[in-house]
């Protein structure tokens, strides 16, 4: 049997946070988004409170009051770097890996013997908490869902000591049974609701359904999710489900904008880092949208919503060309008397850039932009982010106000650590 | 791509001769970084070790995840504040040493919020 794992970083914005606030180890801490808007990250204690994940700071404040709760600004240089450190212990430690997010990694486990697992996985994580300071949940399963079920249970059961193999079928079911259906990976708010019509609560539930019925009612996705349940691996190593298959830029701003002057910069600077983050991806855009809205939570302002999609005949991962692009349908959308609070820039239909079929059609020198925008990409990751930009573009900081941001303890020479002595 | 693939792109010109007699540059990073994952560097700040030549403004490399042995320079954690001190484990309690007559050791034991954060690897300081 091949086995795969996976890392999980326990509330990793706030365990951030902790090492370098061994103070707050057991203390409630959360952690908010660009802007102090909402709340990205709790602890274990903040989670206890009933603080749900996403809720606007100011529906909370009381509670913050009340529980002395330590709030932070997201400060993500910091995390991005204890991120790196991380992933190269884990690429350090396991034959292969597939990093899936800022604070999770698959490991591909396929030549290690069975015996060895259980004692490997407990091993790298008591790793990563002394070497890091990060405790992390480590779950190993025959398939991607179930390893992330697996490390679910590490967090649930400290016993496990941030470890755990899972594969015996008996013990895949006992599991299942006590699992809401809704928290296994793939199935989405659209299937729960089906089967929560049907009756079904729990993983286990979905994992007794016949196939037929699985097949019918959930088609290839959930069939996906259904077997990989049963331990028969679907979701292969880099093969990343259709769902990451987009990149978006948006952000919320500290004041109000109300001009077209003001949100084209915006829009203009989202777009920049899309296509960069295309071109680091090695993927062109067939699809663009972007969108606009105004703050929901003032009820006295005038609402709106809007989002402008757009297709280029030839997929893309050129700045100019998709600033332009953006900026046509920032036009469509744009109303003069609204005040937006958030505006962002979503690329869809990915492709990889090796395949871009080419069109007779063609206006754009695609050869010459392309060593255009490495040379743009090589200036700004020497020079620092946006030495070089279009000029519509703004500074990406300015959309942003934060307080209470924690130092850049370790991309920052003015903000290391300081040790009284 | 590498940074200096990257630049080699830009800049791209007649090869240089001596690209086949090429030597890695000696790198202070991996000299003194053992372990980039657990190194985290710090200022000092006081002057309580300076009999160990440990001095304001210096500069710490720490390694977080070195296990910390009798009379090592650590960075500990007491009673929410960090310090740098020579660490005796007395097994139920422990000393921190300073390095200035001015100062007195402290003892830690259960009572006190206590971690040895990390080990002190190497010390920077700007002459």
């Amino acid at each position: 049997m091949a086995f795969v794992g996976l890392c999980d970083c326990n509330n990793f914005f706030v365990s951030c946070e902790r090492v370098f606030r061994p103070d707050l180890e057991r203390k409630p801490v959360m952690v908010l988004s660009n802007n102090d808007g909402c709340v990205v990250a709790r602890s274990n204690e903040v989670k206890a409170l009933g603080i749900k994940m996403g809720v606007p700071l100011y529906q909370v404040r009381d509670l913050v009051k009340r529980h002395n709760i330590a709030v932070f600004s997201s400060n993500y240089q910091l995390y991005g770097d204890m991120s790196a450190r991380v992933m190269n212990i884990l690429r350090q430690s396991a034959p292969d890996i597939e990093v899936y997010s800022i604070d999770e990694a698959f490991l591909n486990l396929d030549e290690m013997p069975l015996d060895t697992l259980q004692p490997f996985a407990r091993n790298l994580s008591a790793r990563i908490r002394r070497e890091v300071g990060i405790p992390v949940s480590i779950g190993i399963s025959p398939t991607k869902t179930l390893a992330k079920i697996a490390s679910k249970l590490c967090k649930k059961y400290p016993k496990l000591q941030g470890g755990c193999l899972m594969y015996r079928p008996q013990d895949v079911e006992k599991v299942l049974s006590t699992f809401p259906a809704g928290d296994v990976w793939g199935i989405g708010r659209r299937s729960n609701a089906k089967l929560l019509s049907m009756g079904i609560e729990t993983a286990l539930g979905y994992y007794n359904l016949p196939q037929a019925v699985v097949d019918r009612v959930f088609n290839l996705p959930g069939l996906r999710t259904w077997k990989e349940l049963h331990g028969e691996p679907c979701i292969g190593f880099e093969d990343v489900p259709q769902d990451r298959q987009t990149v978006c830029i948006s952000r919320s701003f500290a004041k109000e904008m109300t001009t077209l002057e003001e949100l084209d910069a915006a829009v203009s600077t989202f777009t920049a880092k899309v296509a960069e983050k295309l071109r680091s991806g090695h993927l062109c855009a067939q699809q663009m949208s972007v969108f606009i809205l105004t703050n929901r939570f003032r009820e006295d302002a005038p609402q709106s919503y809007k989002i402008m999609n757009t297709l280029f005949d030839v997929a893309t991962d050129d700045t100019l060309e998709m600033s332009e692009r953006a900026a046509l349908c920032l036009r469509q959308i744009f109303r003069p008397g609204y005040a937006y609070k958030k505006a962002g820039v979503m690329c869809t239909r990915l492709v990889p850039k090796r395949g871009v079929q080419a069109s007779m059609l063609d206006t754009v020198d695609r050869s010459k932009r392309a060593s255009l925008m490495d040379a743009i990409d090589a200036i700004n990751k020497v020079e620092g982010n946006y030495t070089v930009r279009l000029a519509s573009q703004g500074v990406m900081d300015q959309f942003s106000a934060r307080t209470m941001t924690s130092r850049k303890f370790t991309t920052s020479w003015d903000e290391i650590m300081e040790v009284k002595v | 791509m590498s940074k200096e693939a990257e630049l080699a792109q830009i800049h791209a010109g007649f090869p240089s001769p001596a690209e086949d007699f090429m030597d890695v540059a000696l790198d202070l990073n991996k000299e003194l970084v053992r372990n980039p994952s657990s190194t985290f560097f710090a200022r000092v700040k006081g002057d309580s070790m300076i009999d160990d030549g440990v001095n304001d403004g210096d500069m710490l490399i720490i390694d977080k995840g070195a296990e910390p042995v009798d009379g090592c320079l650590a960075v500990c954690f007491v009673d929410g504040e960090f310090t740098l001190k020579r660490y005796l484990n007395k097994g139920d309690y422990a000393i921190l040493m300073p390095a200035n007559k001015a100062y007195k050791p402290i003892r830690v034991d259960a009572d006190n919020q206590f971690a040895v954060w990390g080990v002190v690897k190497y010390l920077v300081k700007k002459v």
